[in-house]
């Protein structure tokens, strides 16, 4: 087990920069994730870690080990696939058994190893198969599997869930996670999924286009997003975006949006005095709206329902105020009929802003 | 995963000029000697391999002094002929086998895809006698009816290939609109597989330019000859080889050959993979 | 329709109606219009093919000679070709041409194709110069063989004497043994596209991420070829091999060209010696006896490409 270090790591493919500045330090035994949309450049950084691709800038340690210029096969790395990568023409034993085989273990070492690994994994009785009589979940099962012999020092997961349907990606995402406080290793695990990246990381890295948009604790991201881009990204459903203005009313800030206007709080407003007047986006989370049984000025919104989609442990209202429309996620029992006004509470704690041009957040 | 430049050197730039080399050489070779006059041909203390003193005087003897001309039109006539009668019959017995999956289409398949391996030297003496029966002999007809034999196997197989990767809803949906089964064939199945079409009639074309064996055997009178068995029964008269004449009728004979398969290379190779991997 | 309901004016049309919706119907219908199409097909391969193919089977029992009927003499053409100390020779040369020559094929062919298997630009160019000695006509570039191969003025022998290491020039197609290897050689040379282009193919269907894997488990590249490339190349391999050692054994062109069989039938191959013993001596009934010998290679050959497809599945 070790700790990972990378600094100012780069990479350019001809004229195009798919992973830019890139620095960061993950502790041993931590699980960090590296989440964003496609093309962001995770899974690039992730493929320099490995050491299937080259790094253009940069140095990454593993432990005290540069390891710039050692080939992937010696970086003591162990790496599970999107798409599984296993070896069609051999048994899942076999599979198991290659890295071993490759450092020359002996038998004995292997086959031990390969058991506690299947065992640890409930695949003990597959070790005879081939590949494709497996099914999906198996065969994500046996890719753990295959970097777990290893006992290396880092992991590395490329969306190892995707090919999943949803159900057992949600089973998944579990066992990897216990399977990690078991092994006590550290892991880098790569996904666009955020409630994978929120479910399981210990800390985050948000990235979009090659940069590192923010790196935290998952609540931390939640609560305190340092720009739209994160605060969009992390949370279902997504945070509701309305462009106002912030204006000043009785010594008090208030962001006014089309038919309605949201009070910001004093131990909020303090740095926000250069943006009187001026434009501003709102943020607020679905889940920081919900019914609201009397109207209080500043606080409250009057909407026209839409639609309605019962979730089972939630309800999501798709409403319009006036031009903008919002997603509120409300409580199950919550009375709601469609076509109809409702008056929704904002919680003001939660209330997000952030500067029109660079998008940062403002609070 | 990172290659120096001397891994690279060895690993691909040298072995790679060597089979270049390798390969072309016997065109180099061709050319080469087309441009040699005979008196350079046979002089043993020139360097071979350039041309001292080039000449167009072997082609001028071969247009001129042979019917060289009139080999080349045979074998057009015969790839012509006998390419569009396999392409015909192979993109409807593709069809039927692919699509249609008739009772019996799987080993219909497997027999035709088996015709390709019996190689003609088991067949000419039987063939022989049919065609001797036919009242075809010397005929080139003869070989217009007897290429599609090899030709249409493999055009088959190809044209399946391509079949499969046409999506069976096109087809249905097209049938739910209306249209008849050979309706959908004329209209949506043909016209997505040009590219197959192409390539398989490309390969048909090459291959019947190829054929020896049967041209040999069936054909004897000189002006009916198809250009392989004439260069190389016409000009070795008695002991006497006309090298000239001869490589420059090899590589002119090769042109349309080379010609037809450079255009189209690309669907060549898709074809040929293509067929393989069924 | 019910026939009940309607008039017998009514049925007289309807019937009418009836045969052409019946015909457009069997149109439709798959079994019928399948075998309708593939009846071109299958006349041709008929007559041409598989009727020829057992034709050939009953010659090989009767004397037939060029022009006259022969009788069936049972199994005297094979009787007497066992004690032809030509034939024997022939077999032995057939043989021994198929192997080295398809052993080497693969080789080459296999190598040429793991050289070709990265991306770098001219790719496309230089498939398609590989091919070349596969499409153009065989007879063609034998010609230009035969004129290297030529006794005293081979351009091979002249560069080896010039670079001192020879002092005679070779003797390549008078020599039975120089013969042999010169024609396997130009069999090499026309054949290694075609296993270079499949083989290649086949290279690009495998998974990279199955390299990558490797790499990580620790695999050098060696390893990962032994391990990963050929087992997972091996259908293919075996397939293409088939098809080239039938076409091999089966050749008639390259030798009929360069040597016609000779110096002293050494480069004989069992469709050279059939010919000869048919079309210019007359002897069908011999010539296709010879040519039957083929037939066990050929069946051994279907039997395995038919494993192979099989295990596809």
């Amino acid at each position: 087990m070790a700790k990972v270090r990378l600094e100012n790591i780069s990479k350019h493919f001809n004229e195009v920069i798919a992973v830019k500045d890139f620095s960061l330090e993950i502790e041993d035994r931590e699980f960090v994730v590296f989440v964003g949309p496609s093309g962001c450049g995770k899974t690039t950084t992730l493929r320099m870690i490995a050491g299937l691709e080259e790094i253009t800038l940069g140095k990454i340690y593993i432990g005290d080990r540069l390891i710039n210029r050692i080939p992937a096969k010696d970086r003591d790395i162990a790496m599970v696939f999107q798409n599984y990568a296993l070896y069609p023409h051999m048994t899942v034993y076999q599979n198991l058994a290659f890295s071993l085989e490759m450092r020359k273990f002996s038998k004995e070492e292997t086959k031990q190893r390969v058991r506690e690994a299947a065992d640890l994994l409930e695949i003990s009785e597959l070790l005879h198969r081939k590949p494709k009589q497996l099914s999906g979940g198996q065969r994500q099962r046996v890719a753990v599997g295959r970097a777990i012999v290893r006992k290396p020092q880092v992991f590395l997961f490329d969306e190892p869930l995707s090919n999943l349907d949803a159900k057992l990606r949600v089973q998944m995402r579990g066992e990897l996670k216990k399977l990690h406080e078991r092994l006590v290793s550290t892991s880098i695990y790569v996904t666009h999924d955020q409630v994978e990246a929120m479910t399981m990381g210990d800390r985050i890295v948000v990235m979009k286009d090659g940069f590192i948009q923010q790196v935290g604790k998952p609540l931390d991201l939640y609560f305190h997003p340092i720009n739209k881009f994160v605060a969009g990204f992390i949370g279902s459903p997504t945070m509701n975006f309305i462009e106002t203005q912030l204006i000043g009313l009785d010594n008090k800030l208030f962001v006014q949006a089309d038919s309605f206007r949201l009070r910001i709080l004093e131990e909020k407003s303090q740095n926000l005095q250069s943006y009187v007047n001026k434009k501003v986006i709102l943020g607020i989370r679905p889940q920081d709206l919900s019914k609201a049984s009397a109207p209080v000025e500043g606080e409250t919104i009057e909407a026209f329902v839409e639609i309605i989609e019962p979730i089972g442990n939630e309800i999501y209202l798709d409403v319009k105020a006036g031009r903008d429309s919002l997603i509120a996620s409300v409580d199950p029992k919550t009375k709601v009929n469609p076509r109809e006004e409702i008056l929704l509470q904002a919680n003001l704690e939660n209330i997000h802003l952030f500067d029109i041009e660079n998008e940062n957040a403002l609070l | 995963m990172y290659e120096s430049f001397w891994q690279k050197f060895i690993k691909f730039y040298l072995p790679l000029v060597i089979f270049v080399i390798f390969l072309l050489f016997p065109f180099y070779w061709m050319f080469n000697t087309s441009l040699k006059p005979m008196k350079e041909l046979y002089n043993l203390k020139l360097n071979p391999f350039y041309v001292h003193t080039p000449t167009l005087e072997n082609v001028k003897t071969l247009l001129f002094d042979t019917i060289f001309i009139r080999w080349m039109y045979n074998t057009f006539f015969v790839a012509i002929l006998s390419t569009a009668i396999s392409l015909g019959a192979s993109l409807l017995a593709a069809y039927a086998i692919q699509r249609l999956k008739f009772k019996t289409s799987g080993p219909t398949g497997l027999a035709i895809f088996f015709g390709y391996l019996i190689p003609p030297t088991i067949l000419f003496i039987p063939l022989a006698t049919i065609i001797f029966n036919l009242k075809l002999w010397d005929s080139l007809w003869s070989l217009v009816l007897v290429y599609p034999t090899f030709l249409i196997p493999f055009c088959t197989w190809l044209l399946m290939g391509y079949f499969k990767s046409i999506p069976k809803e096109m087809e249905e949906c097209a049938m739910i609109d209306g249209a008849s089964r050979l309706r959908v064939f004329w209209r949506i199945v043909i016209p997505l597989s040009l590219p197959g079409i192409f390539s398989a009639g490309i390969f048909a074309f090459t291959l019947s330019w190829n054929e020896f064996l049967y041209a040999l055997v069936f054909i004897s009178t000189t002006e009916s000859k198809t250009v392989p068995i004439g260069l190389v029964t016409e000009l070795v008269r008695g002991d006497v080889y006309h090298w000239g004449p001869l490589m420059t009728g090899a590589l002119l004979a090769s042109v349309p050959v080379a010609l037809v398969y450079s255009f189209f290379v690309e669907h060549y190779v898709a074809g040929l993979t293509g067929a393989l991997k069924e | 329709m019910l026939r009940e309901e309607l008039s017998s004016a009514q049925l007289g049309t309807e019937k009418r109606g009836w045969l052409r919706e019946g015909f457009s119907n069997l149109m439709e219908s798959r079994n019928f219009l399948g075998f309708l199409l593939i009846i071109p097909a299958e006349a041709i391969l008929f007559i041409f093919l598989a009727y020829p193919f057992i034709l050939g089977l009953w010659l090989g029992f009767t004397d037939t000679l060029v022009g006259r009927k022969g009788e069936f003499i049972g199994f005297e053409n094979y009787a007497s070709l066992l004690k032809d100390s030509t034939f024997w020779l022939t077999t032995y040369n057939t043989f021994l041409y198929t192997i080295v020559a398809v052993l080497f094929k693969a080789i080459l062919g296999f190598a040429l194709a793991i050289v070709l298997n990265r991306e770098f630009k001219a790719k496309g160019l230089m498939r398609a110069i590989i091919l070349l000695p596969w499409i153009i006509p065989t007879a063609l570039s034998a010609i230009a063989f035969w004129w290297l191969y030529d006794s005293t003025f081979s351009a091979i022998s002249w560069s080896l004497i010039k670079m001192g290491l020879m002092n005679h020039r070779i003797d390549f197609l008078g020599d039975p043994t120089n013969a042999r290897i010169s024609l396997i050689v130009a069999n090499i040379w026309r054949g290694i596209p075609f296993f270079t282009i499949g083989l290649l193919a086949g290279l690009q269907t495998i998974d990279p991420t199955l390299y990558e894997a490797a790499v990580i488990d620790g695999a050098g590249s060696w390893k990962r070829f032994r391990r990963i490339t050929l087992p997972l190349i091996l259908p293919l391999m075996a397939v293409i091999t088939t098809f080239s050692t039938i076409w091999t054994f089966g050749d008639f062109q390259l030798v009929w060209v360069i040597t016609k069989g000779g110096p002293a039938n050494a480069t004989h191959l069992f469709g050279t010696l059939s010919f000869q013993r048919a079309i210019p001596g007359g002897h069908f009934g011999e010539g296709a006896a010879i040519s039957n010998f083929i037939l066990p290679i050929l069946i051994l050959c279907v039997l395995i490409t038919f494993k192979f497809l099989r295990r596809e599945d």
